[in-house]
């Protein structure tokens, strides 16, 4: 009958749109990495974070770990700390990894690479990344460069 | 709510001193109407006169600026919303165009108001719809559509609506106006059949003289917002003011005069030669 | 001089006095929105109508813009190098505006106007004076479920439309265009937050739902019984509806977005 047929096509296109919200969730967003229960904290401190934002990755080896949860800047130290938010699966990270910031390709954005060390103990919750080493500042990086090239040049002229 | 025991209770309709003003003009300048039980009272009148106006105030759709309306012992215009709810549901109303709801059957627009205010089972419910279109005789076209239905069929399939829940009382809309005279023959006999069978209270408004004088009881006529005359068919077509007169038998001329109020005819063609 | 005064002053009354009624039936609809929600009959007959039939608009447009999307976003990311981003800029667009904006604009011209029409003709035919004389209250029946139905149907609607886009944006950046599939999706999936994004983007379709939904309802019943009266309701659903969802999307985007 005719009410049948309405409700069914009714039926079926809330049951399209929420297929099509579900998608949107699952496949398009990074809801697979952001539900909380799956991660723990790791924290490490750098002079200079540069670019690098929260929700930027943390990438080892390539591979996506977590996510940049927090930057708080320590008011004492002046240093900038880094929490992370790394997902449970990877909680055997060595006590003596090392967190750098580096860029991805020429312009892109930055993200935090670890690089695990060679440690039997592994890092827990909340502990710290003991070896950074700070963004990779543009300026600072042509003003040594020009530096050391002039007194390259006055030492080969010794 | 107790219906309040008046002295006339053979009126189921009183209106008294009634004035409804539109902006600054008064559509009605106060009236006293009478509809008294289980007869048939038409209100007549030319166009515009507010004949809807009155079917208006009596079903509480709109307040009077003064005077009173009471309906069954009522008074119409004080009732809060829930009331006035409960008194519609006792008045049924035939609209001129049929107002019929569109999107439903011709059988779903009589359950309607069976469907809203009552839970009867289907079963109940579809005897007392086919009875309904019976009456009218239409119960063979329970299934069509609105916009199937001839204008005359359609205004029928109102009729059955409006007497769906049983109501005291009906109101008609201009139900003659526009329809062919087999139709028109139709809705008279249906009218006081339904009025007789049903011991309903009905009142017409209606400018269709002969049609209406043939069944009413009791007619009103009404004109610049007051009542010019009042009585039966018979004793109205003896009455001695020319206008009652002009307007009964469709003279064309009379105190509602032919001419729209313009100079002298002589001098008005004059004018056009004298400007020379 | 003083003619243009008075003019300007009783249009803007009028517009106030126009927006005071809308509110006030605004009001009513949602009095009595708790009565239509338990009998729900009436308001999935509405879907029907509002959601289902504009289905077909929604993936047609959105399966194209999508596309399109995906064309432009290469043309302009090749120049960077960056074309590797392709698919979380098509996804954000859509998500984020696209989606919702043009959801409701094109809801707007095809079930706003329909909405608005039937109601204008209802009172045309004197169906809304003959519904109140049966003491049917024409919010409960006729108002309410066809404003719950847009409320309910639009974001649903966006929703197909920004998936289809996201489909589309694929189908012409992996498929036509050559971008690697794995890069394309994961970049995507790293980019386009849960909270931030997509929730925004529900949001934003909810509000511009109840919006534009209300707007079609009310000019209807706001109509005058003509059919010149029914016909200029029309245009000025789907005008003011334009004005409104834009005019929103700036504060709401402002609001949403600005402090990213």
């Amino acid at each position: 009958m005719q009410k049948r047929r309405v409700e069914i096509a009714v039926g079926v296109f809330v049951v399209l749109g929420l297929a099509a919200l579900v998608m949107l969730a699952m496949k398009v967003s990074n809801l697979s990495a952001v539900t909380k229960d799956n991660g723990y904290l790791l924290k490490a401190r750098f002079s200079n974070i540069g670019g690098l934002k929260v929700r930027a990755p943390v990438l080892v080896g390539g591979v996506r770990i977590g996510k940049v949860a927090e930057v708080i800047l320590d008011s004492k130290t002046f240093e900038a700390i880094v929490v992370m938010d790394i997902s449970n699966k990877y909680n055997n990270l060595p006590k003596d990894t090392s967190a750098s910031i580096f860029t991805a390709g020429l312009l892109g954005e930055q993200y935090l690479g670890l690089e695990p060390g060679g440690d039997t103990a592994v890092l827990r919750d909340g502990e710290e990344v003991k070896l950074t080493q700070s963004a990779f500042v543009l300026e600072q990086v042509l003003g040594q460069f020009l530096f050391s090239k002039a007194s390259g040049d006055k030492a080969s002229h010794e | 709510m107790p219906a309040a025991l008046t002295e006339n209770n053979d009126n189921l309709v009183r209106l008294r001193g009634v004035v409804f003003k539109r902006g600054d003009r008064a559509i009605l300048d106060g009236m006293d109407i009478d509809i008294a039980r289980g007869k048939i009272t038409t209100i007549m009148g030319p166009s515009g006169t507010g004949k809807t106006t009155v079917l208006r105030l009596i079903a509480g759709e709109i307040l009077p600026s003064a005077g009173t309306v009471e309906v069954d012992g009522q008074n119409v215009p004080k009732l809060d919303r829930r009331a006035l709810f409960a008194l519609r549901k006792r008045m049924g109303m035939m609209f001129q165009t049929g107002a019929l709801f569109s999107d439903l059957t011709v059988f779903e627009n009589v359950a309607f108001p069976l469907r809203e205010h009552t839970k009867l089972p289907e079963n109940m419910l579809r005897d007392l719809v086919l009875m309904k279109l019976e009456a009218v005789g239409l119960r063979g076209a329970r299934d069509l559509m609105p916009s199937e239905l001839s204008g005359g069929m359609a205004r029928r399939v109102a009729m059955a609506r409006a007497i769906a829940l049983d109501p005291m009382m009906i109101m008609y809309d201009e139900p003659f106006t526009g329809q062919d005279p087999i139709t028109v023959g139709v809705i008279m006999k249906l009218i006081r059949l339904l009025n007789d069978n049903l011991g309903l209270t009905s009142v017409i408004v209606s400018h269709d003289v002969q049609e209406v004088s043939a069944i009413s009881d009791y007619l009103y006529l009404i004109a610049d917002g007051k009542v010019v005359e009042h009585g039966s068919p018979a004793a109205l077509k003896k009455s001695p003011t020319e206008w009652v007169q002009q307007f009964l038998n469709g003279l064309a001329d009379g105190p509602a005069a032919f001419h729209f109020p313009a100079p002298d005819y002589a001098e008005d063609l004059l004018a056009g030669v004298a400007s020379k | 001089m003083t003619e243009w005064f008075r003019l300007v002053g009783a249009r803007s009354l009028l517009f106030v006095e126009r927006l005071g009624r809308g509110h006030l039936f605004l009001l009513r609809m949602l009095a009595v929105l708790p009565r239509v929600i338990g009998d729900f009959r009436l308001c999935a007959a509405q879907m029907y109508s509002v959601g289902v039939l504009s289905m077909q608009l929604i993936a047609v447009s959105g399966l194209t813009v999508g596309m399109v999307l995906g064309l432009q976003g290469y043309n302009t990311l090749v120049d960077f190098g960056a074309e590797q981003s392709l698919g979380q800029a098509v996804a954000l667009s859509l998500v984020r505006e696209m989606g919702p904006v043009l959801t409701a604009l094109l809801f707007a011209g095809r079930a706003g106007s329909a909405l608005t029409a039937e109601i204008g003709l209802m009172r045309v035919t004197e169906q809304l004076p003959a519904m109140e004389m049966m003491a049917v209250d024409p919010f409960r029946r006729v108002f309410a479920p066809r404003f719950l139905a847009g409320v309910i149907s639009m974001p649903l609607l966006a929703a197909i439309f920004s998936a289809l886009g996201v489909l589309g944006g694929v189908f012409v950046g992996v498929g036509l265009l050559g971008i690697d599939s794995g890069a394309y999706w994961s970049q995507m999936q790293a980019k386009v937050d849960i909270y931030d994004d997509i929730l925004n983007g529900v949001i934003k379709s909810m509000v511009f739902g109840v919006v534009a939904t209300w707007i079609a309802v009310f000019e209807g019943y706001d109509a005058l019984p003509t059919t010149e009266g029914v016909s200029r309701a029309t245009t000025r659903t789907v005008v003011h509806t334009a004005f409104a969802v834009l005019a929103l999307d700036f504060i709401l985007t402002a609001l949403m977005f600005g402090g990213v």
